[in-house]
């Protein structure tokens, strides 16, 4: 056990008196060091400003990170979007007012990205619009069905529930590279439908095939995490609504419809919005599965438009990627209000 | 006894007891339909990573490594690949000396004597189940994995050592004080949640350069360090520690910071634990911030670099699905024995 009364006392506290020490002894002595070097000047701020001001101390790191890399960018961005070059420090570079915004949004036709000055801009805007109503359906459809499915008295559950939760925990990178392998020209997918008789194909050079895959991977990924927060939404409706429904004998699909549904919605709502505001920002898995937005611009997404004009090759249009910033980061923010109101309304 | 029964009972529970109706099958279905998906890719992969680089890209492929055995034949001084052929109305294994067309001069390895000639057409050669560690060492030793290996392991534990710190400290202050301004920096925190990265990623470059700590692992982890969810989550757990102890703390005269230190922190170290679980998570799989941030080399972390070697080496998959599948492995094993607490975080927080 623990060396000294007084650790023991504090392991004792720790963990409700079931604790897991043998091992801790060491952990525990290396902490009491660390501790009491930092103790010391500690406690020399508090006799010198009080216990009152204390909090202010504790607040103090975190303040200072958050207002560094948090808010002074935020400040930067909006004022990044009015300034032109390729100058990286802001004093140096030359104040050309809405000139970027003009560049972004001047068009002949909205619907055809060629007939626009910053045509990638138009193309990556019209992708990224097709890819949320495609993931957001497909992922909501999917993760809605398998929820419904694992409330239900089911056996093995917490195995299938683990299951589909596992993706979400994987990096984009390797969702990205093992799909790209299961895709391949040599791949498994190619070799099953070999079996079938069907000629085998480079999905991920064909446009149509490609930004299929990208949704389907998309939903892979995160669909067990829409799952959770419904299955959640579910579990807390009464069951006996359910029960009086037996009795007045509903069918299954009048009380999905009649209880279910409507008891989630305001669950689903909150999802669809969340949906929306991670699909906006699809990037990662992505660039990685469609060698950075291939076949083309096909699957050339927002992010990577921001991303491509201010870090890749030579462009350094960092004027460019913040106005585009903070278009989508206007979007978001209507998104987020949107999902903020619905979720008090949901809470009341 | 009764063990057996329950057991039968769990595999064959339904919705109404003692029947099985046309719902339970499609359910079933769709379950463990969801479950192979998740799985093949990621299995597929895996079993790929071990196939020696001549096999891994074989059409139609092998399910498991396999790859041709070669033997070391008396009179020839290079090793030699073995087939299954059929000599004189024999199924025999032979080593092949050389191949004119058609015809292949073969030896039996145990026996060699005068070639015998066989028509290819009947030959097949002979595999063996073979692991390629090779994948797996090669990249380690002659690029520069085993660095982007230490960089994650390095930003991870230090990111979230202090992601643990900073956090529970400004946890404290918000749940445990009563102060000027509170409440406004409990809502400045939280309202932070509200930028994605994606959007203040420009500036927050900028910002980096402009302290200095680009193409520094340091430049990765600092900026991550103050979490708002981190906050949140911790906040609302010490908000359940009662006041009392604080209060008899004050009374022995103890100083604010040791009751932070020895009291509220052991009593919120399950929520600890939790952000700890995803500090973990969100560092080692993070991409577009370290790819921002590093650009030489020899600071890439795991997903970078993965990225990277990716790009340049396209062809070489048997290295990049090894490497891919060395980075699966913490996570995995995160899953395999904190599942719970990672559900039971997301379905209370609703972070990820």
């Amino acid at each position: 056990m623990s060396s000294t009364p007084q650790a023991s006392w504090r392991l004792h506290v720790a963990t409700g008196g079931t604790d897991m020490a043998g091992a801790t002894g060491f952990a525990d002595r290396a902490l009491d060091l660390a501790m009491a070097v930092v103790e010391a000047p500690i406690n020399a701020v508090e006799r010198l400003i009080g216990k009152r001001r204390m909090p202010y101390l504790f607040l103090a790191p975190n303040l200072v990170l958050f207002g560094i890399f948090t808010f002074l960018p935020i400040a930067i961005a909006v004022g990044y979007a009015f300034t032109g070059g390729t100058e990286l420090l802001i004093s140096n570079r030359p104040f050309v007012g809405l000139d970027n915004f003009r560049t972004l949004l001047s068009c002949e036709s909205y619907l055809v990205p060629g007939s626009c000055e910053e045509s990638l801009f138009w193309t990556a805007i019209w992708n990224t619009l097709w890819f949320v109503g495609f993931n957001v359906a497909a992922t909501l459809l999917v993760a809605l069905v398998t929820a419904l499915i694992l409330d239900r008295a089911i056996a093995a559950r917490g195995f299938f529930r683990a299951m589909f939760f596992y993706p979400v925990l994987l990096s984009p990178v390797v969702i990205g590279l093992i799909w790209k392998w299961f895709l391949d020209r040599n791949g498994l997918l190619n070799a099953f439908l070999q079996m079938l008789g069907v000629p085998p194909e480079i999905f991920l050079l064909e446009v149509g095939w490609s930004r299929f895959f990208v949704v389907v991977v998309s939903v892979w990924f995160h669909m067990g995490f829409y799952t959770l927060i419904l299955l959640a939404g579910l579990q807390a409706i009464p069951k006996d609504l359910y029960e009086a429904a037996a009795i007045d004998a509903a069918t299954p699909s009048r009380t999905l419809l009649r209880i279910t549904l409507p008891l989630l919605g305001p669950n689903l709502i909150v999802v669809l919005v969340l949906l929306m505001i991670k699909s906006v920002q699809i990037f990662d898995e992505a660039w990685v599965l469609t060698n950075g937005g291939g076949p083309g611009t096909a699957n050339t997404f927002l992010v990577q438009y921001i991303y491509q004009m201010a870090f890749a090759g030579d462009l350094r249009l960092y004027g460019l990627a913040s106005a585009a910033s903070v278009l989508m980061g206007l979007v978001l923010l209507v998104l987020t209000l949107v999902q903020l109101r619905l979720g008090k309304k949901a809470e009341s | 006894m009764h063990g057996t029964f329950s057991a039968i009972g769990f595999l064959t529970r339904t919705r109404r007891p003692g029947r099985i109706d046309m719902t339970d099958i499609l359910s079933w279905l769709w379950l463990v339909g969801g479950t192979l998906a998740v799985l093949i890719p990621v299995i597929w992969a895996g079993l790929s990573s071990l196939k020696p680089e001549a096999e891994i890209t074989r059409f139609p492929p092998t399910l498991l490594p396999r790859a041709a055995v070669q033997v070391e034949v008396q009179g020839f001084d290079k090793p030699l690949s073995l087939w299954n052929a059929t000599v004189d109305g024999e199924a025999r294994e032979m080593a092949m000396v050389r191949r004119i067309g058609l015809k292949a001069q073969m030896v039996d390895p145990k026996y060699p004597g005068k070639p015998v000639s066989v028509d290819t057409r009947s030959i097949s050669p002979v595999q063996r189940l073979t692991v390629a560690t090779e994948n797996y060492t090669d990249p380690l030793t002659r690029f520069n994995f085993l660095t982007f290996l230490k960089n994650s392991v390095f930003v991870t534990f230090v990111a979230t050592l202090l992601t643990l710190i900073v956090n529970a400290l400004a946890a404290f202050a918000l749940s445990k004080y009563r102060f000027r301004g509170d409440t406004a920096i409990f809502v400045l925190i939280i309202s932070t949640l509200m930028i994605p990265l994606t959007v203040v990623m420009v500036p927050a470059y900028l910002v980096v350069v402009g302290v200095g700590l680009v193409d520094n692992l340091w430049g990765v982890i600092i900026p991550t360090v103050a979490s708002p969810t981190g906050v949140f989550l911790l906040r609302q757990y010490m908000l359940t520690i009662p006041d009392e102890l604080i209060e008899a703390a004050r009374v022995d005269a103890a100083s604010e910071f040791r009751i932070f230190w020895r009291i509220v922190l052991p009593l919120t170290a399950p929520a600890l634990a939790v952000l700890a679980i995803f500090s973990v998570l969100w560092r080692w799989n993070d991409f577009l911030w370290p790819l921002i941030v590093l650009s030489s080399r020899e600071n890439f972390t795991l997903q970078v670099g993965l990225n990277a070697f990716q790009g340049e080496f396209s062809v070489q998959w048997h290295y990049i699905l090894a490497m891919t599948f060395l980075s699966l492995v913490p996570v995995t094993l995160v899953f395999l024995f904190l599942q719970r607490y990672i559900t039971t975080g997301i379905a209370g927080t609703g972070m990820k």
